[in-house]
């Protein structure tokens, strides 16, 4: 078995390559003026440096404070915040009409990535948004959707083209003080992606943002908003990938997602960020904040991830079950490999009465891989009734790695039920020999008895992305049973 | 040329040695079973033949069509014809029976240089096979062998068996925990692959399954060894006598 798991431990990262283009940096570091300079290059209105500001002098207050997040079962060198850029962005050439005048260097990146974004190529029945390193470069079905009403596109568009839906919405669900990296990212953030669904739409497509680290040293802090507005739906994805190089890059992001009456926001994430190589050296540090607000009655927001990549994960995607009868889902499929580390689950908070929540989290651990899980679960004194049902499972390939379970939970109303599962098992030698005797090999053998555990999770996916997803599980896994 | 040529063979598990000089002989068409107490060496016999990490052959040989069977993958020698029906059929929760049975019958099928069968073809084709084994139609749609009965275990294997038309069947213990219709389903399912061109190696601690799958040779096995072989006789002679009569007879 061993012989196996070499050979596929050494199995390249297939999106590390890094494309070759002329970028535009600001200076290193991170001061109130690096913050002004982002706003400026944005040609941002008042009220928003105004918030950044605010954000970075929190941010600074939290840093002297020494803020920064040491709870998570998590182990990294200290992160040297004035050590790397804060902005990046492939010079433009010239003002942009149409995608055919977008970089052709940035059009076969993202072709490379499987995301072809010319009109002729295009993914059909999803529209995407492919943001590269610090910007957003490419929209695609822009105009199609423009017609229902739906407006999907740059967060920095947004910031122009709609200034008040912006402001009423930004930071409402993720505050800038929420914690540590939600407000560096609130200070420094300088692109992402902008949903806004109107009231009684049903979005025809999937939208999708694919982000792209490419520049050396710079760090990504994207801003997501999507705004659900009463009796809308939307499914939005989001992908990434990275270069492989030797040192470490930041990446920070805060998602906000709103839904009112009766709307329901489906948000799906595949990460496969360069996780390191198998000693652990380079990759992408995520510490990402991820929350939807509920605020509608019978409102739902639904958060399924497969997190494959990155040196560390550390998320939670929430939901605030505001409005009555909400409801709140969280499918997870987090894995380790080599020395990655993650320590990631959800917050779910109810408020509302007759809130629901479920909690379906599957981490696998291998190599010295190390994982934790890690859900809050809180019911409010008015939340009447309200339900929740969590379940964690890990599994584990080999006796190297480690799976961690850490279950938060304030109940503050008697009749509201609770209930919790969790198991922990390992990849057995006999299912791998029950399916090379019928002739698997054991590469696929482990494939399918992974995609088996994850079953539960991946079947939230969109179709599309449910067999990308699979493949990937297969790809960063195999090779890893010792 | 021979099916199966075991010679002088040793195995261990772990520290102990538990085959201690096997001579096997199988020509194609044939029926063998394999005899004897608990301990004897049975299980670990089907074992190696499947190339089971667990044990290790400390000496002598195993021949497969002429081919030396411990150069194999256990994925090889599945390829190459050689099917275990498990003692204890085990559970993979999430994938179901269905997706399981089309990869492993492609897996196959790719190495036999046939084409791989997409989902209608495989349907229809393991659709034929289920009414053989009485294979009721959910259990496809289920996770591998998880929440199935004990006979639904044992059709499970008969009906991978059936699907992927091996040359060499070893049937571990393929009769334990079952009742007497279920143990004639099995039967019939089994039978459905006698044919001048395969071979079974039947292990079984009792006689009552070889009324059903009648072999031509049995033999016993104790402490590692054949101790004595034997047609069909035999068999229902250690019924009546019990095994302590072998033990004593070979002492």
């Amino acid at each position: 078995m061993s012989e196996t798991i070499e050979k596929l431990a050494d199995r390249e990262y297939e999106y590390g390559f890094v494309t070759d283009i002329e970028e535009e940096r600001i200076p290193k570091g991170l001061s109130e003026e690096i913050v002004r300079i982002i706003s400026a290059k944005k040609d941002e209105p008042e009220w928003l440096l105004k918030w950044r500001l605010k954000a970075f002098e929190r941010f600074q207050q939290m840093r002297e404070d020494g803020h920064c997040p040491d709870w998570a079962k998590l182990s990294y060198p200290e992160i040297d915040f004035q050590d790397m850029y804060y902005y990046a962005a492939p010079k433009p050439k010239k003002q942009l009409e149409s995608l055919d005048e977008v970089d052709p260097e940035l059009l076969a990146t993202y072709e490379k990535l499987g995301i072809p974004l010319q009109e002729q190529k295009r993914l059909a029945g999803v529209a995407v948004d492919a943001v590269f390193d610090s910007v957003s470069v490419a929209t695609t079905y822009k105009g199609e959707l423009e017609k229902q009403g739906i407006l999907f596109g740059s967060f920095s568009e947004a910031v122009k083209n709609h200034p008040e839906l912006v402001r009423k919405y930004l930071g409402s669900v993720v505050p800038y003080s929420d914690n540590f990296f939600a407000a560096l990212n609130s200070a420094v953030f300088s692109d992402g992606s902008f949903a806004y669904i109107p009231k009684g739409v049903r979005c025809p497509m999937e939208l999708s943002t694919y982000f792209r680290i490419n520049a050396q040293e710079t760090g990504q802090f994207e801003r997501t908003l999507i705004i659900a507005e009463e009796s809308s739906y939307v499914s939005y994805l989001e992908g990434c990938t990275a270069p492989m190089r030797d040192e470490n890059q930041l990446h920070a992001a805060v998602v906000e997602l709103v839904a009112l009456d009766d709307a329901e926001i489906k948000y799906s994430t595949v990460q496969n960020w360069y996780p390191g190589d198998k000693d652990g050296k380079g990759g992408i540090y995520n510490f990402v904040t991820k929350r939807g607000a509920c605020r509608g009655k019978r409102s739902k927001i639904s958060w399924t991830q497969v997190e494959t990549g990155s040196a560390i994960t550390w998320k939670y995607p929430g939901c605030i079950l505001q409005g009555d009868d909400s409801v709140g889902e969280f499918y997870s499929v987090a894995l380790t490999n080599n020395r990655q580390q993650a320590d990631t689950g959800t917050k779910m908070i109810h408020i509302g009465k007759n809130t629901k929540s479920t909690i379906i989290s599957k981490g696998i651990s291998a190599g010295h891989g190390q994982q934790s899980y890690r859900g809050l679960v809180r019911i409010g004194p008015k939340a009447h009734g309200a339900r929740n049902y969590s379940q964690c499972d890990s599994l584990l390939l080999g006796d190297q790695c480690g799976a961690h379970t850490f279950p938060y939970l304030e109940v503050k109303n008697a009749s509201s039920t609770l209930e919790h599962e969790a198991t922990t098992s390992k990849i057995g030698e006999d299912q791998l020999f029950y399916c090379r005797q019928r002739g698997i090999s054991e590469e696929d053998a482990i494939s399918m008895i992974v995609n088996g555990f994850c079953k539960e999770v991946l079947r939230e996916l969109p179709m599309e992305f449910a067999v990308e997803a699979q493949a990937l599980l297969g790809v960063s896994l195999e090779g890893s049973v010792g | 040329m021979t099916m199966l040529e075991i010679e002088n063979l040793h195995a261990t598990a772990g520290d102990a040695e538990i085959l201690k000089g096997i001579d096997l002989t199988i020509r194609p068409g044939e029926i063998h079973a394999i005899m004897g107490p608990n301990g004897s060496g049975k299980s670990t016999l089907a074992g190696v033949l499947s190339g089971r990490a667990a044990f290790e052959v400390t000496k002598g040989s195993i021949l497969y069509q002429g081919k030396n069977l411990q150069e194999l993958d256990p994925e090889q020698r599945a390829r190459e014809g050689i099917f275990l029906a498990f003692q204890y059929p085990v559970e993979i929760p999430g994938v179901t029976n269905n997706y399981f049975l089309k990869a492993s019958l492609n897996a196959i099928r790719t190495h036999r240089g046939e084409e791989e069968l997409d989902a209608m073809d495989f349907l229809s084709v393991v659709k034929e096979k289920m009414k053989i084994v009485e294979m009721p139609k959910d259990l496809m749609g289920r996770s591998i062998n998880e929440g199935f009965s004990g006979g639904e275990k044992k059709r499970n294997e008969v009906l991978q068996m059936l699907l992927l038309e091996p040359k060499l069947m070893v049937l571990d213990e393929t009769d334990s925990g079952l009742d007497i219709d279920a143990l004639r389903v099995v039967a019939t399912g089994v039978n459905h692959l006698r044919s001048p061109e395969r071979s079974m190696l039947v292990i079984t601690h009792y006689q009552r399954l070889l009324d059903y799958i009648v072999p031509d040779v049995v033999h016993v096995l104790s402490e590692g060894r054949i101790v004595r072989s034997g047609g069909r006789e035999l068999a229902l002679e250690l019924e009546e006598k019990g095994y302590g009569w072998i033990e004593e007879a070979g002492a």
